[in-house]
């Protein structure tokens, strides 16, 4: 089966949007000839939770990167909407120009939190970073949203003097979070944002992404192996396999009316309790 | 033959042993590409040029790198003083004064207002400096950055795309930990606008004489091999928060020495019991200030 083209669908909570917020076409990665993912086109519109799923080694996070202008692809444009801005080609933008933009409109959520925190400062100063770097120059102003955001994450405030390296590891993925989300973000991105926490935490992890992504209303581009996540989280569902987009759609229809095979044995082997 | 070899056997006169070093002890090729290396650095302000440091006979960490700058730009008409801590009187300062004595042949002296080149180790002096003066001071650490990025690689992108939001996140955690901004020395400042600069281990009672300075300032980092410069009447801003603006430490007391209150005192142990006194650091300014007075008492006694 062909994927279907990609439609813009309405968000309940969007104000009708211009356009979407993230387009990629054409998006083709290969590495040393082994190809990683091959002409892939899609959209993120504003507001809406998009899940890319798909089995280890399928190319969800090369393609992931790609987007997020962690890596060049080797073909292909992906183009961000600023916001009130014209659309602009991420990876022809000069670095400086780039870079700006990660700061300011992107938020990218790593699987493992110790690459995307600061483990030697403290939380506060891991919430205040991204702050300072876009010129944020009150200590008491950076200090209140520190507050505000450990809050928003359901992080102890106690803990704001305290290294990330004393937390579990559900609270430094809620600080992750709660780090890229200070500088609100229009678009996050996130690499498996639950893989290895246990199943109590995911749950209340989940619940709290839905809850921040609703409330804030930002865009979020989601990989992750777990049907179940994408699940809760995702409006949309992208099924990737050997590189490719094999199908499409919202994510009740695709998960409840599988239509290619390899979407139907994803589905069929989750494991129920 | 034989007249020659016996000639060179010969012990040789005292005057060709000091001509046996080229002036100022580099050659001249080495203190061309310093020299080419600090007019780019006096050209982008603040920016750190690599240059390849040469080995000096002194180890790192004693000013291999402001030596060589010292060395490159002292001229036979120059008058150097050297200062450590503030110091004329220690070893370092003393050694590479007779260093410079010796093998460039140049006048030395201990008064701040007669150099015209002061190389200096931890101070600026008190006494204000002039648009006819070079200032060189050693740098043990130049990249201010180190302190939250180890690789090198990372923080010249840094530098060169100006950002330098985790400098001030270690100004918070210094708030967060202390009440206040508790960096005391080598405090980060950004050159004309636009690159972050380490003033070297200077206590920050000096950032302010950074700023819009007459005189030249260059820094040399010998074993890190760059070289860094502040031209004259630039502006140099040390960094701080809206609501913790950057302020020098003040004394409760004066110099018990000379009585001054402007200076930056070092506390001094007299004896094993404790007893202390606090001295200004810059000894000079000190020295100068007691000769004025006894100056004083004198014209007041006849």
């Amino acid at each position: 089966m062909n994927p279907a083209p990609p439609t813009p669908h309405d968000h309940p909570r969007s104000t009708p949007a211009p356009g979407p917020i993230l387009g990629a076409e054409g998006i083709t990665r290969t590495y040393d000839g082994i190809i990683a993912c091959r002409n892939i086109s899609l959209d993120v519109w504003p507001g809406e939770v998009v899940a890319i799923v798909g089995e280890s080694g399928s190319g969800k996070s090369t393609l992931l990167h790609c987007l997020a202008a962690r890596q060049e692809p080797s073909a292909g444009t992906v183009r961000f909407r600023p916001e009130k801005a014209e659309p602009v080609d991420i990876h022809a933008l000069p670095e400086a120009a780039r870079r700006r933009l990660m700061r300011r409109e992107w938020g990218i959520v790593h699987q493992n939190p110790r690459d995307g925190l600061r483990l030697y400062v403290t939380a506060g100063a891991n919430i205040g970073e991204p702050l300072m770097a876009l010129g944020e120059r009150r200590y008491g102003s950076i200090r209140a949203q520190a507050y505000h955001w450990l809050e928003q994450v359901e992080i102890d405030t106690q803990r704001i003097d305290d290294l990330p390296l004393t937390f579990s590891g559900g609270m430094q993925q809620r600080l992750q979070i709660a780090r890229v989300l200070a500088t609100r973000p229009r678009l996050v991105y996130m690499d498996e944002p639950t893989g290895g926490l246990d199943v109590s935490v995911q749950a209340r992890l989940l619940d709290l992404i839905r809850r921040l992504a609703a409330e804030l209303d930002i865009a979020v581009l989601l990989v992750t192996h777990d049907l179940g996540v994408a699940r809760l989280l995702a409006h949309r569902l992208i099924v990737m396999r050997r590189g490719e987009i094999v199908e499409q759609g919202l994510t009740d229809q695709v998960l409840d009316d599988p239509h290619h095979p390899y979407t139907q044995l994803l589905v069929s082997s989750v494991i129920q309790v | 033959m034989t007249t020659r070899l016996l000639a060179a056997a010969a012990p040789r006169p005292e005057k060709t042993a000091v001509l046996t070093y080229n002036f100022a002890y580099l050659d001249e090729q080495t203190k061309r590409m310093i020299r080419r290396t600090l007019l780019k650095a006096v050209a982008v302000p603040g920016c750190q040029i690599p240059f390849a440091s040469r080995e000096m006979p002194l180890p790192y960490g004693w000013g291999t790198g402001g030596i060589q700058v010292t060395a490159a730009v002292i001229g036979r008409d120059d008058t150097l003083k050297v200062i450590d801590q503030g110091a004329d009187d220690t070893t370092n300062a003393v050694a590479i004064r007779a260093f410079f004595r010796r093998t460039a042949g140049i006048r030395t002296t201990e008064a701040t207002a007669e150099a015209t080149v002061i190389q200096t180790r931890h101070r600026i002096p008190e006494t204000p400096l002039t648009n006819r003066q070079i200032i060189v001071y050693q740098v043990p650490i130049p990249e201010p950055l180190r302190w939250l990025e180890a690789r090198e690689t990372e923080t010249r992108r840094l530098h060169a795309l100006a950002e330098y939001g985790i400098m001030h996140v270690r100004l918070y955690e210094d708030i967060v930990a202390h009440g206040h901004i508790a960096t005391t020395y080598n405090y980060p400042v950004l050159v004309n606008h636009r690159y972050l600069m380490s003033p070297s281990p200077i206590p920050k009672f000096d950032n302010p004489k950074l700023h819009r300075s007459p005189a030249l300032q260059l820094f040399g980092a010998g074993r890190e091999q760059r070289i860094y410069a502040v031209p004259p009447y630039t502006d140099v801003k040390s960094l701080d928060f809206d609501d913790h603006p950057f302020a020098i430490e003040p004394w409760e007391r004066g110099c018990d020495i000379c009585g001054a209150t402007d200076s930056y005192l070092d506390e001094i142990i007299t004896d094993d019991r404790g007893s202390r006194i606090y001295a200004c650091s810059d000894t000079d300014y000190c020295r100068r200030r007691v000769a004025a007075q006894d100056a004083e008492n004198a014209g007041a006694g006849q």
